[in-house]
């Protein structure tokens, strides 16, 4: 079995394999190589399609942890013409779980936050999985002010399993820059955009998912907690993952449903990692439209729809 | 089954299962959890649940930590009408509809956030507590919208807020609706920042979780109770990452206060007269008497 497909995807991946086998073939010229390549990349489509036609949330949550996944380096790869990161919380460390900087898309000067995971062993261990120490956030807080003075607009992808559970981690206040960032997102004097790209993993992700409009794309998820979390503590046993991505209501167009996000993205056939560059191109027009957008507003109308954004949120009854 | 239950008719059994009729009037007594001293309930209520021999800080209502904090007779419950909803139709092993109506029943609360308003030595104050005992203190729509309305009225009569924080976390019954909650709250309190009216949270056993960090950690001064639990991460999750025992007093509010997360740690029967005299500092008034 492949590492890069997951158990629902291995006809793909059989049929991709056979593909490739095929390619390579120099030899049995009795038939026409290419005829067969074709038939059988066709064929590939039609299974795709019917093996996504019909996601489970828990299978949509196996795919915003796609180990294929494109990540916010990738994305920033693709849409910027030009990226300078910038490290470090000036007060403790800089934290590779979080990436930030200066970039020009399509000639607009911004500063882009995200999570950021690795791709092999070293790297994801570097990356801690994605998951931020206090230090990353007060990272991205320092980045955000810096946009704020500047008065560029900030766009923010959000990827992570949540924020660390580590000794260091509340040692140093994993509660208060969390808490912090929030507070000044909601005040932040410049347009904010904010992609769920991947895994939006509770308050690890609302610290940098604030702001004045919330994308996600099509097999991203955003939750309160993990459906393993959440199984764990509601039915005893983290097996039951299904049942809790189930409940917890944690997909795009599900989300949109409920008013809590603004757009949902859609994936190139198969997700985003069949095609990352299409994935990307597509987010860059939506994130262009929605800079636009926003910049047209005046600051105070801006930030007071921010406000009504984010107080509106929430289900009761009086 | 024992000898006695064997010879008991099957009435008898379920009976003495249940408690039968003649025992004793339940929590009369209590066991100190610090100490073991056995305390006179009501003494102990007098004292705020604060053990008289040991200080060790019980638990205590929401309700009866917010009317002991302000004036007698000043107070006035604010939108006592909030209640949750379904919005997610949740079903665990409970359906989520179900367990609130036996939370609202054992608690005689609508939902886990109390706010009030009134008087402290004659200061207009606004005030929320976390009810713990109404599912682990946890935060949704409820309890989101009723904070960010209380920080909302501070703003408007320029009164200063104070929240007593008792809870796990978010609701995950209420899934990404109660996520958001934590950036409602946060939303309102820049408000009041910006407005110039202060805040002061109070963290007690326990608080973890999405509540610690929102509305918990943005007090113009974080205090403490004694031995409170504070943190992110519960202590559980902590021990299964890291794989090893967490130093003792780990998360503790002497641990935060060590490591600067917190102000100070106040005594809970000290309380009232403590904030008396920050707020009054902060708001530019004579010492309250």
């Amino acid at each position: 079995m492949n590492p890069n497909f997951l158990d629902f995807e291995q006809p793909i991946a059989d049929l991709d394999a056979k593909i490739e086998e095929l390619r390579h073939t120099s030899h049995g010229q009795a038939f026409n190589i290419d005829d067969e390549v074709n038939r059988l990349r066709e064929k590939l489509k039609l299974k795709t399609a019917d093996i996504f036609r019909n996601l489970t949330p828990w299978q949509i949550t196996q795919l915003s942890r796609h180990p294929a996944r494109p990540y916010t380096l990738d994305y920033i790869g693709v849409m910027c013409e030009e990226f300078h990161e910038l490290a470090g919380d000036r007060m403790y460390a800089d934290d590779a779980a979080i990436v930030g900087g200066l970039g020009r898309i399509n000639g607009r000067q911004v500063v882009i936050i995200g999570h950021q995971k690795g791709r092999d062993t070293k790297t994801k261990v570097r990356r801690n999985f994605g998951m931020p120490r206090p230090e990353g956030y007060r990272k991205a807080l320092r980045l955000m002010k810096l946009a704020e003075r500047f008065s560029l607009p900030l766009l923010t992808f959000i990827d992570t399993p949540g924020a660390y559970p580590g000794v260091g981690a509340e040692e140093r206040g994993q509660s208060e820059a969390i808490a912090r960032n929030l507070l000044e997102m909601a005040e932040l004097k410049v347009p904010v955009v904010c992609s769920v790209v991947g895994e939006g993993g509770s308050g690890g992700a609302l610290a940098i998912g604030v702001g004045d409009r919330v994308n996600m794309l099509q097999y991203s998820t955003y939750s309160v907690i993990s459906p393993e979390g959440c199984a764990s503590i509601l039915w005893k046993s983290a097996e039951r993952a299904r049942d809790a991505a189930e409940a917890l209501g944690l997909t795009a167009p599900r989300l949109l449903e409920l008013g809590l996000i603004d757009k949902v993205i859609r994936e190139p056939l198969g997700g985003a990692h069949r095609n990352p560059r299409a994935m990307a191109v597509r987010l860059k027009a939506v994130l262009l439209n929605q800079l636009d957008e926003l910049a047209a507003m005046p600051l105070p109308d801006l930030l007071e729809q921010r406000y009504r954004r984010l107080r509106g949120h929430g289900a009761y009854q009086e | 089954m024992n000898w006695l239950q064997k010879i008991m008719t099957p009435r008898a059994r379920a009976q003495s299962a249940t408690g039968g009729k003649g025992k004793v009037p339940e929590g009369v007594w209590e066991k100190c959890a610090g100490c073991g001293a056995v305390l006179y309930k009501p003494e102990l209520e007098r004292n705020l649940m604060v053990c008289p021999k040991c200080s060790h800080h019980h638990p205590i209502r929401a309700r009866a930590r917010l009317q002991a904090l302000f004036d007698e007779g000043s107070t006035q419950e604010l939108w006592a009408g909030l209640e949750p909803t379904d919005p997610l139709k949740f079903r665990d092993s409970k359906k989520y509809r179900d367990r609130i109506v036996a939370m609202q029943k054992s608690t005689g609360e609508k939902d886990s956030l109390l706010a009030m308003r009134g008087s402290l030595k004659s200061m207009p104050l606004v005030a929320c507590a976390f009810e713990y005992a109404f599912i682990g203190g946890s935060m949704g729509s409820v309890g989101g919208e009723k904070f960010a309305r209380a920080a909302e009225l501070a703003c408007k009569e320029r009164a200063p807020l104070v929240c007593f924080a008792a809870s796990g976390g978010m609701r995950m019954q209420e899934g990404l609706f109660s996520l958001l909650q934590m950036s409602k709250a946060s939303a309102a309190l820049a408000r009041l920042r910006d407005a110039g009216v202060p805040y002061i949270s109070v963290l007690t056993d326990p608080s973890t979780g999405g509540v610690s960090a929102s509305l918990g950690m943005l007090g113009d001064i974080n205090i403490g109770e004694p031995r409170a639990l504070i943190g992110f991460a519960g202590p559980r999750v902590i021990e299964q990452t890291v794989r090893e025992t967490l130093p003792e007093g780990f998360q503790r509010a002497e641990f935060l206060l060590e490591h600067g997360v917190l102000d100070m740690i106040v005594d809970r029967r000290e309380m009232r007269d403590k904030l008396a005299e920050l707020f009054a500092l902060l708001m530019k008034l004579p010492r309250a008497a």
